[in-house]
């Protein structure tokens, strides 16, 4: 065999570029998947041209990685056809998505670190001389053509280890094309690199276009998006609300598709702010060994504080030193004006802080036991007598916290993993209100919650601080940031680089500041 | 193309969709049906098997198992392992028989369950503050405590000359076994504190999601290291019973208990993945697997069949808690 293989897998015969990028690489129709309860994906319909870079924007929870992931073969759609080159395929498994030339870029990427970059790209895909002996001089020569085709300059034998984040990803490139990927799908490559490493990816991935490889960028940086695409798709609650040229498209035009309503519709109105600014919340230069750098912070009784920030930049981490202590080197807190010593959760539930975590299944709740089990499970001892619990008051506080969230009273006695992201949620916040706290930390109130649940969730933030509890919320919306607070503190790699009124929250104003001194693809001034 | 897609090989045909919800109610209920279906087919087939006598056997015999395994359970639901408990056995039953020989038998009942629960006491210890694995843990321990009972016995037998210390492994209160008696008392009180206490709340929690439980103010460490603490005044307690019961005590009391009394908690349905589970469960559990082997000697068959199935039993327990939890995305 002496032939050239030529990229594409596909039988589709090389034609001249125009007629490459004019043909149907892959085709959805009418494609929905369903998540416990959230309808993740609604009747997509979609074309991907072959060569072309194909951008997905969405707001988060539009349904963006999932419909990546039902692309790459990770998720089965419930309903509806995918064609790629014309034919029917139904992948079960990323398997036979690369056997029809289909893989992704994750965010998380998959590479062994001990390993060399030779051995990463061609891991599982060896060429093999006789008796089963590694080829590594026509590995070689095959590792060069990969490495121009992305722009690599790293020596074949450097340990992954050793490499810049943006180098892995060009191997993890690397490694779809040694597989003969003829499409390869990119879920939010650039949320973790730098704004250099940014201009690169985003050369590589022309490049590869270039090249006759079909690229699906999924991003919620709308720059990117207009810079990269050929086409871009905007996805709305999981339902598909257009599909364009990015040359008919602008930043606000993209994000009007997004959101499709107005703000002030899905934000309930503020409340005033507090009139006595009697600080309920104070945080004096903490600093932790994940990277929380001398924060101070106050909040007052009634106050909305919004926390934006990069991943990375530390939001998640403040708000686990304020409620536990977790990782503080130095620093102090004062609950209602009086300090606290706060060194476990325990310590900080006692001094009146509720933490709502990020991720309601790692850090949140007992998945197979009940809803009204979950909701009490921070204040047992108010529930029992000599020990022993109590289930009439059981129910009867839960039913009430639960009723007052807007969850059916019915489903408390189920378990909690059979409701919905919304519904989980709403139980995670009761047992949060059942400590009545002076100060409650929100990571990422309504992350994986759907449209309605989301509304609710907003006004129970809104009424808790009304009733005079001081409530700092984390959120990577930046519309949560802007319509929900009465201020906005802005961190950048652990420090609090910005404090912004009220009426000042700006999404520039935010995105600035948490992108650094050299905004992406932005004008500085 | 898609052909070869279509027939490519990923195949799971167990825990997609709809077959999840009778996988769980195979799990939920899986092990009554098994009992009873059991208990009658035991009931037909032999004519001693429904008797008194053979009943009460089964219960007296399985009497320190039970109080074993229903300690266990606590350990299990929240989320560890106690390999060590044949060997508290054997070691406090020898604490047991010298303080009964040297004292009286109350006192050497206390120091048996003190030596119980002073062992678990290491364990819970070890596992928590010491970060070490439940199972490796444990697994130290376990050698530890045998080789402390060789050392302590010179490798012989203890002697118990002292005929009051009997009743409790022999004799009868109002008709009924001693042994039983306590037994019921102290797998009943086990199963009230994990079903309806604050602290069996605490156990389901940290079990089933130690992140969370720590969030939600639960003191952690101190829950998992009390479990191996009741793990180990059970196995004390099985101790003082076996010695009495056979008036003598040894190193080599219980080995291998431990299997029988996981094998128990597993086949009630108990979640070996910790957060899930009952004490009723252990119980049918342990009393499934007796009664099987006492089908065999009242049937007349094979007795070399009788540890293959239970090997398969107790595989189709543990498959069928696998099957019954969501795939891991």
């Amino acid at each position: 065999m002496i032939t050239a293989v030529p990229l594409s897998s596909s039988a589709a015969d090389e034609g001249s570029p125009q007629a490459e990028v004019n043909s149907t690489h892959v085709e959805l129709t009418s494609v929905s998947k369903r998540f416990a309860g959230v309808q993740a994906l609604r009747e997509i319909d979609l074309r991907i041209e072959r060569g072309a870079v194909h951008a997905i924007v969405g707001e988060n929870g539009a349904g963006k990685s999932t419909l990546g992931r039902v692309l790459v073969g990770a998720v089965r759609p419930d309903a509806g056809q995918i064609r790629v080159a014309g034919q029917a395929v139904s992948f079960r498994s990323p398997h036979d998505a690369l056997v029809a030339g289909i893989t992704g870029i994750a965010q998380e990427l998959a590479l062994l670190p001990a390993r060399s970059v030779l051995d990463n790209v061609f891991l599982g895909v060896e060429s093999r001389r006789r008796f089963g002996r590694v080829d590594k001089a026509g590995m070689s020569r095959r590792f060069a053509d990969l490495a121009d085709q992305v722009g690599l300059q790293i020596p074949s034998r450097a340990l992954v280890r050793d490499l810049s984040l943006a180098d892995r990803q060009k191997v993890e490139i690397m490694r779809a094309l040694a597989r003969k990927a003829d499409l390869v799908v990119f879920d939010e490559p650039t949320a973790a690199l730098s704004v250099d490493e940014t201009a690169l990816l985003l050369d590589t991935v022309r490049r590869l276009a270039a090249t006759g490889t079909t690229v699906v960028f999924i991003s919620h940086f709308l720059k990117e998006v207009l810079a990269v695409g050929d086409r871009v798709t905007i996805l709305k609650d999981g339902a598909h609300v257009r599909t364009v040229r990015t040359s008919e498209e602008s930043e606000a035009s993209l994000v009007e598709g997004m959101l499709g309503r107005s703000l002030e519709r899905m934000f309930p109105a503020r409340p005033p702010r507090p009139r006595e600014q009697r600080a309920a919340l104070e945080v004096d230069r903490i600093s932790t060994r994940t990277g929380i750098d001398g924060v101070s912070l106050r909040i007052a009784s009634g106050e909305i504080v919004g926390l934006a920030g990069l991943v990375g930049s530390g939001r998640s981490e403040l708000l686990h030193a304020i409620h536990s202590g977790a990782g503080v080197t130095s620093g102090a807190v004062a609950v209602d004006g009086s300090p606290r010593r706060i060194r476990s959760p325990r310590d900080g539930k006692r001094s009146g802080i509720a933490l709502l975590p990020e991720s309601r299944k790692d850090q949140g709740l007992l998945m197979e036991r009940s809803a009204s089990e979950n909701v009490v499970l921070g204040q047992l001892a108010g529930i029992a007598r000599w020990g022993v619990v109590r289930k009439r008051s059981e129910r009867a506080v839960a039913r009430g916290l639960v009723e007052r969230l807007g969850l059916a009273g019915g489903r408390i006695s189920s378990p909690v993993g059979t409701l919905s992201g919304g519904n989980q949620q709403k139980v995670l916040l009761a047992r949060c209100l059942l400590d009545r706290p002076a100060v409650l930390l929100a990571d990422e109130p309504t992350r994986g919650v759907d449209v309605g649940a989301k509304h609710s969730i907003y006004e129970l933030l809104i009424s808790l601080a009304a009733e005079g509890a001081a409530v700092l919320f984390a959120s990577s919306e930046i519309e949560e940031i802007l319509e929900l607070p009465h201020r906005a503190l802005v961190l950048r790699e652990g420090r609090i680089e910005a404090e912004l009124e009220e009426g000042a929250i700006s999404e520039d104003a935010v995105m600035r500041v948490a992108l650094g001194a050299s905004p992406r693809g932005g004008d500085v001034g | 193309m898609s052909a070869a897609v279509k027939s490519s090989r990923s195949r799971r045909p167990w825990p997609q969709g709809a077959r999840r919800v009778p996988v769980g109610v195979l799990r939920e209920y899986g092990i009554v049906a098994s009992f009873i279906v059991l208990f009658v087919t035991l009931s037909v087939a032999s004519d001693n098997f429904l008797t008194r006598s053979n009943l009460e056997n089964i219960l007296s015999q399985q009497s320190p198992t039970l109080i074993v395994a229903a300690a266990g359970t606590l350990v299990i639901v929240a989320g560890g392992f106690d390999l060590s408990v044949g060997a508290i056995v054997a070691l406090a039953g020898i604490v047991t028989a010298k303080v009964v020989g040297a004292a009286d038998p109350w006192l050497g009942v206390a120091a048996g369950l003190a030596t119980g629960a002073a062992l678990g006491l290491g364990n819970g210890i070890i596992t928590t503050a010491g970060r070490v694995s439940p199972l490796i843990g444990t697994l130290s321990t376990t050698f530890l405590i045998r080789g402390g009972a060789v050392l302590v016995t010179a490798g012989g037998l203890v002697t118990i000359v002292d005929p009051s210390f009997a009743t409790l492994g022999q004799g009868e209160i109002f008709g009924v076994q001693v042994s039983i008696v306590v037994m019921a008392a102290t797998v009943g009180l086990l199963a009230f504190l994990l079903a309806a206490t604050t602290y069996g709340r605490g156990i389901y929690a940290v079990g089933g999601n130690r992140e969370a439980a720590r969030l939600a103010g639960i003191r952690v460490e101190i829950i998992r290291a009390s479990t191996f603490v009741l793990s180990g005044l059970a196995a004390g307690l099985a101790g003082a019973i076996l010695a009495s019961r056979v008036a003598t005590a040894q190193a080599e009391t219980a080995v291998g208990l431990e299997f029988t009394v996981l094998a128990g908690i597993v086949v009630g349905g108990t979640s070996i993945q910790g957060g899930a589970g009952a004490v009723w469960r252990t119980v049918l559990g342990v009393l499934f697997i007796a009664m099987i082997n006492n089908g065999f000697t009242l049937l007349g068959l094979d007795p070399i069949y009788q540890q293959i199935v239970q090997g398969a039993i107790i595989l189709a327990a543990v498959a069928v808690d696998a099957w019954s939890r969501p795939a891991a995305a």
